[in-house]
């Protein structure tokens, strides 16, 4: 089984669009969908929950004020500018890492820590595809945690339904929830839009990703929107030696089958859908080691 | 007054509304726009900033002196995180876990431990022009988290502007919390699409549930759909503006300059939502 990661240092470039198709092309595989702050994968497939999972990935502080006497030690302690004093002590639910700093220093025991429920993952499936995806609660954090748990679900799956492709949805970024999507996969797609913007997050995810040591390619999604800014990553590409899976050309196709939530792959015709066969085909013959990276 | 620029799903336009309002609303207040999303800042790409002033942002790290060390494993037992282990030869910290929160030295019973502070990142302030002040974050490449970056960045908080713009990260996890503490208004950046929707919704739960006012910029607009405006009016969020989507706006998006400079009618735009923000807030 291998492991197949699409991620994208800045947002909103193609990362949904490229898995969802790629995850049409792959009969045997299943999908993870890893970006759990905006998990929209499963929206592309129509598909059933089977299984819900809760994830408590973090502990919250909680003051007894029974027993607080307001010495503010507390506050003092705590490096995390959780603990708030509006006529009493009180914990920031939102800043609190529960690293039990307080808990301990507290001199009258009134404080503990409390598990939270900080997401959900679920297994689901429809006629054509077996998803798993998670969602963080809004507000939470640990949602490395939760992707780990997504894709552990995801490897299980794959196991037992004999899948010989786990295809990875990953987070935007490059902070816990992307190296959380990365980490010890095979191989990693990095997709790609010719912005200013965009050349300058791929930049920041592709030293993320050899900080990881994997094995990456690039895909430039919307390619000829500026095909200027197309030029200059392909050359520098070829400076780093970094192998281009294939360029999307902008298509208006694209924004109607997000607006029908349908996989670009489903309608053959258009220019977008070709391109994504031609990377599938690459990839392939990648996965096969027929071709190097 | 102070603005944050959200969105649930990230490429939704949250740079280009964050930088376009903050220069279109220089020309008529005094402005700070700090950029917050610190594992990809874009904004400084839309302008020629002299930089004045860089800091660095440190976690504090545990250094345990294994002379010292009676491998009791209180540290360990005590750590959260699972981010020190103890050994026959001595205890080990695994620095990528490491919330730098000092329970383990608070807990070593001979002072074993002491502390080194090591850098996640850095603190960039500086001047774009008279009336408009720059901030942005930046994390170190395999950091897994920047929220001390973004708190570290907030108190550079100019409290002479009239307006501090806060463009955030996507999502809506702890970094956007972060961003989100203490502000007057959340401006709700989305498109038009199913994906949009979704992610709106989770970025507009963690608003109201923080009690922050906030309202909705359609970008990409297409008259293909009124899934925003559906939710929107169940809500009873206001819309507060509309970009169509058009490929010249996207063109000069794509090298890093500002939309409204090429459409100046957007200027008056900007400044009505402005408006209607202060109405909103009051």
């Amino acid at each position: 089984m291998k492991q197949i990661a699409i991620v994208s240092g800045k947002g909103g470039t193609g990362k949904t669009t490229l898995s969802s198709s790629l995850g049409i092309l792959f009969d045997n595989a299943i999908l993870a969908d890893c970006d759990v702050d905006a998990a929209n994968l499963n929206l592309m497939f129509n598909s059933k929950v089977l299984e819900k999972h809760e994830y408590y990935g973090g502990k919250k502080a909680i003051i007894d004020h029974e027993k607080c006497n307001n010495c503010g030690i507390c506050k003092k302690i705590c490096r995390f500018e959780a603990i708030v004093f509006d006529g009493s002590y009180k914990v920031d639910p939102y800043a609190c890492e529960g690293c039990n700093a307080c808990v301990i220093s507290c001199p009258q025991n009134a404080i503990k820590l409390e598990e939270s429920l900080s997401g959900k993952f679920y297994y689901s499936t429809s006629e054509t595809k077996n998803i798993v995806h998670g969602n963080l609660t809004p507000g939470e954090e640990t949602s490395g945690g939760l992707v780990a748990e997504v894709r552990k679900l995801a490897i299980e799956k794959a196991k037992s339904l004999k899948k010989e492709i786990v295809l990875i949805d990953g987070a935007p970024g490059i902070g816990c929830p992307a190296t959380s999507s990365i980490a010890a996969t095979y191989f990693v797609i990095i997709v790609t839009e010719p912005t200013s913007s965009g050349i300058h997050d791929l930049k920041r995810i592709i030293d993320t990703v050899r900080h990881f040591k994997r094995d990456f390619a690039i895909v430039i999604n919307k390619y000829d929107i500026n095909e200027k800014i197309s030029k200059e990553i392909e050359s520098f590409c070829q400076k780093e030696n970094i192998p281009i899976l294939g360029k999307i050309p902008f298509d208006e196709t694209v924004e109607n089958a997000i607006l029908e939530s349908k996989p670009i792959v489903i309608f053959k015709d258009s220019k977008a859908a070709k391109a994504i066969m031609e990377i599938y085909k690459k990839l392939i013959k990648i996965i096969k080691k027929e071709e190097k990276v | 007054m102070k603005i944050a620029i959200l969105s649930g799903k990230g490429g939704t336009g949250k740079t280009t509304i964050s930088t376009n309002l903050a220069w279109t609303l220089s020309k008529i207040k005094s402005v700070q726009l700090l950029d917050t999303d610190v594992e990809e800042p874009n904004d400084h790409i839309f302008f020629d900033i002299s930089f004045t002033h860089e800091e660095n942002v440190e976690l504090l790290l545990p250094v345990v002196d294994n002379n010292t060390c009676i491998r009791c494993g209180e540290c360990s037992k005590n750590c959260q995180f699972g981010a020190i282990s103890v050994f026959e030869s001595g205890a080990m910290v695994f620095e990528s876990l490491c919330h730098g929160c000092g329970v383990c030295k608070m807990v070593c019973p001979v002072n074993a431990i002491t502390e080194n502070p090591k850098s996640i990142g850095k603190i960039m302030l500086g001047k774009i022009n008279e009336n408009l002040k720059f901030g942005m974050g930046l994390l170190n490449i395999g950091e897994p988290s920047g929220v001390k970056i973004i708190r570290q960045l907030k108190k550079h908080i100019d409290n002479s502007a009239e307006i501090v713009i806060i463009d955030s990260q996507p999502g809506s996890s702890c970094p956007v919390v972060e961003t989100l503490r203490n502000v007057d208004f959340a401006i709700l950046v989305t498109e038009p699409t199913t994906f949009g929707l979704h992610d709106l919704k989770l970025a507009f739960e963690l608003v109201s549930e923080m009690n922050i006012p906030s309202g909705i910029i359609i970008n990409r607009d297409s008259s293909k759909t009124k899934i925003i405006d559906d939710f929107a009016a169940e809500k009873g969020i206001p819309i507060l503006m509309r970009v169509p989507f058009e490929r010249k706006i996207a063109k000069i998006y794509s090298e890093g300059k500002l939309f409204t400079e090429y459409f100046p009618d957007y200027q008056e735009k900007f400044i009505a939502v402005y408006e209607t923000i202060k109405e909103l807030v009051k």
